[in-house]
């Protein structure tokens, strides 16, 4: 269902393909086709607080390249017409030590374009973050750990990780998300281009930011702030579903874990290994917090932040050793040996 | 030869004495750090999670405040002294300066000792014991290195090495006295007065 | 013109001593004990120089990794200790120190000085600086603490708070961070406050400050601002050490301390320090462009002052690195307006460059091209700046590829550029030969264009959402020819970098004999014979205007009858 992976907002065609021709001119052709189908542009955005960004990007990057052209045409057209030339007799240019009204000239523009620049900007701050939080908005909890999501959904009682699942958000029907930003150990930064600009996860130092998602289907982003060895691999994969899938999910997450008998071994191996320090299952005695709750492991379609995706072959490569996918995770090897881990696979694929 | 001068440049030629610019400089340098220790200290306060908070153990130091402040008059009355050339009298001031300055020092100690043993406030306890003995540690510490310094002139005084044509010295060195007092006003304000 | 007898009072006619017969543990002892500020300077270059093969070799092992998604050149943990050793060694082991040798050796020349003011602290202050770049390094070999566990420091150049706490990063790699760089600080601050003495108080009769050369003025400048910009590092770093080692709670977000609190510290030092690497190279920049223009600098006082605004705005400016730590609306507003002030100075500064350019006639030797390479980068540099500034656009921009693309447009683009402007410039004062024009030439171009080949791509991939400090990507992001690009883009950067070690080496023994002025140019150091010999000028020289040796060629039109 989840299958397209969203790319071009309204004017983001525009945008993008202005994009694409500047960087054609500086990498292969060949180099652009694998994008920018996967890339997390931030010139292709498709939300409320990204689109905004984009506008005001747009307005300071106009602003910018009317000051470099000038000026740097200014500059090359000095060097050009003022080069020494073979032709040119011993002599020193006459002298010029100064001129106080060119002076004042180029103090009084740029201060000038400063108060543009500064006004523009200061009303899409004063936009995006003081925005009135409306009723229906969804609340999502994001804690971030060394080198994991956990999504809190506080008023639907689910907890899950690393995938985050909110609402598409229209104009007739605004459902924005609001996220509640806080982190259990380091710094972190949530950052999905498309969607919104970044906030930091700051231990002791709650933030919010809000989403209002504008079509469905995955978005991509990553951990934005260095957090430690595997920060490259603390990967975000935002879920957006029609209110009819979002319910479905909501359903489905509010359940307890899968209990099926066919693999009651693999139950028992993860609750007598040590799994269950740090991993919690709802239904079972699994209840640790240090990594991601697998009561619905199964209903993902990656493990590990992203690192590989959510095969039986990848789970057993990733409990056999975790270092494997993501050298220097904190889930450590579980020396367990291969029946085990076979046993535990069938069963977590089990956890729907 | 012409040289670059064509005419002789009648202004006469001032500068301002290096010494003491580079203690100016190294004042200014010092602030920066004092106020980075003292904006701390302000976030800081009250925010401790567990006990013990300033309120209940800190005792406003107005003695050691006194001893401390007394001392910039009194090497301020002794580079008075040296100016002059009264050098017997520049040394005694100078070693009451010396002495107030010890005094201090002896109450700080006191008041830390108390603060442990009595209170169990050490630099691990709570945030306002890290903030508390890192910026009167700081503080002190700058006492310390001072004294040093103002011993060692005594010292060299007595030995008769230090004489009138030493004066502009020794003024820059009291510069750096006078500024470790100023500093103990901001941090006794900040410490006792605003924290408590 | 290569006039070798300029007939100047305050010059001595020694030819060029050559390095004596004496033995060589002599020479070095000589080198170690020297308390004169040409040798301490050329330590520092030397010395500068090192590090930056050291560093630049780092970044081409990032490059290497980062070339294309899910390469294994590198592990993580190493990457990381790359990328924080670069930066670190770069800021504090290149830019600093280059700078501060330049200081060292050119301002006593320029305002007509036997010496700094304190010969000694001078040399002190180098050997703290180099002491803290030998413990830097040394964590290499003895960072590892318990269990094995830490090296070099990886907790970023930023080191962010509770990173460095000892739960997140044990062993002892963030405590040799924080130790070299307290012990490099306080010889920085050495140097700085005898800078400061030094214009002050040892200007030659008739050098007034308005009449100092630029470099001299932004090097005062400079070393105002590190007072003041360095020492919040060093408290902010006491604290760390304090927090690691006897338990403190200042970052431990645990027991009620803040994170924030050290952002707030460091980019108190952070952002006046990047001003702090800028002004040295600015300075450079002042005098190279009007003597290969062959007119006066334009505007003179604005100059002065704009440096001057410049330093006092980039104290109130930090906090633009932290517009995404959740600071109030009305908190970013003014940040971004106190940072797109600084644009205002700035902008004087590059005008008046392009005005000196105005009307003359420009002689496009080897310095002079670092030099108009600098002021086109700091340009676009400076843009990208602003783009950053407007804080939403850096809700998305921070800790992307694009930050680091605007950094390195300013630090190599701007800086670095300068840096080989200045010593293509001096090195014929320094050691009395000129450096090859054409091993110049093939060194400029192919640094431009190696710099253009990787810098100007990373803004792209910033745009495209790779985030900065990652050691490998996802495949699918559209990132992955970009990298490519500018990894390549290093590799050329690397050729140019090693024909300039060539150059600097060959050029010593086989460079052509240079005279006092090669560059027919009009500061007081060119009037010294090269190289200088220990005592400078053998009287001490007076001026009257700021280009002495102007009023010397042009007897009939010299500059201090139009100067205010
Ligand atoms: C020497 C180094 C140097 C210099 C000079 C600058 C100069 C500037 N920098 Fe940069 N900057 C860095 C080094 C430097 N920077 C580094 C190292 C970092 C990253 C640190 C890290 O995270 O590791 C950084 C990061 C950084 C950020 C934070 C990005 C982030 O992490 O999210 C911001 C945001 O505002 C910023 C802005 C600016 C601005 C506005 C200037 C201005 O000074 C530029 C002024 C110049 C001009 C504007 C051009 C000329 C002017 C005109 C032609 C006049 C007309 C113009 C106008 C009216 C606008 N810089
Ligand atoms: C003056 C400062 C300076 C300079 C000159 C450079 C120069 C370069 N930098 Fe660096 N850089 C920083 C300052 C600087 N950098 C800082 C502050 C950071 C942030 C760190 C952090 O995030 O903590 C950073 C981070 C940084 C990153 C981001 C890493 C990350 O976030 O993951 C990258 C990635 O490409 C990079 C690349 C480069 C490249 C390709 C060069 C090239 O220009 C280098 C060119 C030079 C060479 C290539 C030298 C070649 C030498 C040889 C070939 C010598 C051979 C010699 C012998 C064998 C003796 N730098
Ligand atoms: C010391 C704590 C610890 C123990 C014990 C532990 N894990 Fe983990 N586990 C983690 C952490 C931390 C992560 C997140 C790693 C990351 O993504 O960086 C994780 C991730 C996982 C994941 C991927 C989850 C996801 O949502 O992507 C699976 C599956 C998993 N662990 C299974 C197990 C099994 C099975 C065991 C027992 C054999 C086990 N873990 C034991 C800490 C632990
Ligand atoms: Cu989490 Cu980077
Ligand atoms: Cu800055």
């Amino acid at each position: 269902m989840h299958s397209t992976i969203r790319q071009h907002g309204a004017k983001a065609t525009r945008v993008s393909s202005l994009l694409v021709l500047c960087i054609a001119m500086l990498s292969s052709a060949r180099g652009w086709a694998e994008g920018p189908l996967g890339s997390p542009n931030i010139f292709a955005p498709d939300s409320t607080p990204a689109n905004s960004i984009v506008d005001l990007s747009w307005f300071v990057l106009a602003i910018t390249g009317g000051i470099f052209v000038t000026v740097g045409g200014l500059l090359v057209w000095a060097l050009v017409r003022y080069r020494a030339r073979p032709t040119d007799d011993e002599s020193e240019p006459a002298q010029i030590y100064g001129s106080t009204q060119v002076e004042i000239a180029w103090t009084v523009i740029p201060i000038l374009i400063v108060v543009v620049l500064f006004l523009t900007t200061a009303r899409i701050i004063f936009a995006i973050q003081d925005a009135p939080k409306p009723q229906v908005a969804l609340d999502v909890t994001v804690v971030g750990h060394q080198f994991w999501w956990e999504y809190r959904y506080p008023k639907l009682g689910i907890v899950t990780a690393n995938e985050l699942h909110v609402p598409v958000s229209s104009a007739l029907e605004p459902r924005p998300t609001y996220l509640h930003l806080l982190s259990a150990d380091v710094d972190h930064s949530f950052w999905v281009p498309q969607l919104a600009g970044k906030t930091d996860l700051i231990p002791n130092h709650p933030n919010d930011m809000w989403i209002d998602p504008r079509h469905t289907g995955v978005y991509l982003g990553q951990c934005a702030q260095f957090c430690g060895v595997e920060h490259a691999k603390m990967l975000l994969r935002v879920y957006v579903d029609t209110p009819e899938q979002f319910a479905a999910w909501v359903e489905q997450q509010k359940q307890p874990g899968v209990q099926d008998a066919r693999v009651a071994a693999g139950r028992h191996v993860f609750e007598t290994e040590a799994c269950t320090n740090c991993h919690a299952i709802a239904g079972t005695a699994a209840r640790g917090t240090f990594g991601p709750d697998l009561t619905h492991l199964a209903s993902r379609s990656t493990i590990a932040a992203g690192a590989a995706t959510n095969t039986p072959e990848n789970l057993h490569a990733w409990i056999q050793d975790p270092d494997h996918f993501k050298p220097g995770a904190l889930m450590p090897a579980m020396q367990l040996n291969s029946n085990q881990i076979d046993e535990l696979v069938a069963y977590l694929t089990t956890l729907h | 030869m012409s040289a670059i001068p064509l005419s002789p440049i009648a202004e006469p030629w001032h500068l301002p004495s290096r010494g003491r610019v580079a203690m100016l400089s190294l004042i200014t340098g010092e602030s920066a750090i004092f106020t980075i220790f003292v904006v701390a200290y302000i976030y800081y306060i009250g925010k401790s999670l567990s006990g013990p908070l300033p309120g209940q153990v800190l005792e406003i130091p107005f003695f050691n405040t006194v001893c401390l402040l007394g001392s910039s008059v009194t090497i301020w009355l002794a580079e008075r002294e040296i100016d002059r050339g009264k050098m017997r009298a520049f040394a005694a001031w100078w070693a009451v300066t010396i002495a107030l300055g010890l005094v201090f020092i002896a109450g700080t100690a006191m008041e830390w000792h108390k603060l442990i043993y009595v209170d169990g406030l050490t630099i691990r306890t709570n945030l306002f014991g890290t903030t508390f003995y890192s910026l009167v540690g700081l503080h002190a510490t700058h006492v310390v290195i001072g004294l040093l310094g103002l011993l060692l002139i005594l010292i060299f005084t007595l030995t008769g090495h230090v004489t009138q044509k030493h004066s502009e010295r020794i003024q820059v060195f009291a510069l750096y006295w006078h500024f470790v007092d100023a500093v103990w006003v901001v941090v006794f304000t900040v410490v006792y007065i605003v924290g408590r | 013109m290569a006039d070798q007898t300029l007939p100047i009072a305050g010059t001595l006619d020694v030819t060029p001593r050559r390095r004596s017969q004496a033995q060589v543990l002599e020479w070095l002892h000589g080198w170690v004990v020297t308390v004169d500020h040409k040798r301490l300077g050329i330590l520092y270059v030397v010395y500068s120089i090192f590090f930056l093969l050291v560093a630049g070799v780092e970044a081409l092992a990032i490059r290497w990794q980062l070339a294309w998604p899910g390469l294994h050149i590198l592990s993580p943990q190493v990457y990381n200790r790359m990328f924080t050793m670069h930066g670190t060694t770069m800021v504090f082991l290149v830019g600093m120190p280059i700078l501060f040798g330049f200081a060292n050796y050119l301002v006593p020349l320029m305002i007509g000085a036997r010496d700094m003011a304190f010969p000694r602290l001078n040399a002190f202050s180098f050997w703290l600086t180099a002491f803290g770049g030998l413990l830097l390094y040394y964590s290499f070999i003895g960072g590892f603490g318990l269990y094995g566990m830490g090296n070099a420091p990886d907790v970023g150049w930023w080191a962010y708070a509770p990173l460095t706490a000892k739960a997140f990063s044990p062993g002892h790699a963030t405590d040799y961070w924080a130790l070299a760089l307290i012990v490099s600080g306080f010889g920085t601050l050495g140097t700085a406050i005898n800078v400061i003495a030094t214009t002050l108080s040892m200007r030659c009769r008739g050098m007034s400050l308005l009449r100092m050369p630029l470099f001299v003025w932004l090097m005062l400048v400079t070393s105002g601002l590190t007072l003041i910009t360095i020492t919040p590092l060093t408290a902010a770093q006491i604290m760390l050490l304090i927090d690691r080692y006897l338990g403190g709670h200042f970052f431990d977000t645990q027991a009620g301390g803040s994170a924030i609190v050290w952002m707030h510290f460091f980019w108190i030092f952070g952002h006046p320090e990047v001003y702090v690497l800028v002004m040295p190279a600015f300075g450079i920049a002042s005098e190279i462009i009007p003597v290969f223009s062959r007119k006066a600098i334009f505007g003179y006082p604005a100059m002065v002052a704009a440096s001057v605004g410049i330093a006092f705005v980039s104290l109130g400016v930090w906090a633009h690195h932290m517009f995404t730590v959740g600071m109030t609306s009305v908190g970013n507003a003014f940040f971004v307006l106190s940072t797109m002030l600084v644009g205002i100075p700035t902008g004087i500064k590059i005008f008046n460059w392009v005005a000196t350019l105005w009307g003359g006639k420009i002689r496009f030797r080897v310095p002079m091209l670092f030099c108009l390479g600098f002021l086109f980068q700091f340009l676009i540099a400076g843009l990208t700046g602003i783009m950053l500034s407007a804080a939403p656009f850096d809700w998305q921009l921070h800790n992307s590829y694009f930050v680091i693309a605007h950094f390195h447009y300013v630090l190599v683009g701007a800086i670095v550029f300068n840096i080989f402007a200045g010593i293509y410039y001096w090195y014929p004062k320094v050691t009395g030969r000129m450096l090859s024009e054409t091993l110049g030439k093939w060194h400029f171009w192919l640094f431009l264009i190696g710099f253009h080949i990787t810098f100007d791509t990373m803004h792209f991939v910033g745009f495209l959402g790779m985030p900065r400090s990652i050691y490998t990507y996802e495949p699918d992001r559209g990132w992955n020819h970009l990298n490519l690009v500018i990894s390549l883009g290093g590799a050329v950067q690397g050729i140019a970098v090693l024909i300039f070690a060539w150059n600097l080496v060959h050029s010593y023994f086989k460079g052509k004999e240079a005279g006092n002025d090669p560059w027919d140019a009009w500061t007081l150091e060119w009037a010294a014979p090269s190289p200088p010999p220990v005592y400078n000028f053998a009287t001490d020289p007076v001026v009257r205007s700021r280009r002495p040796l102007w009023d010397l060629k042009h007897p009939d039109d010299p500059d201090w009858k139009y100067e205010a």
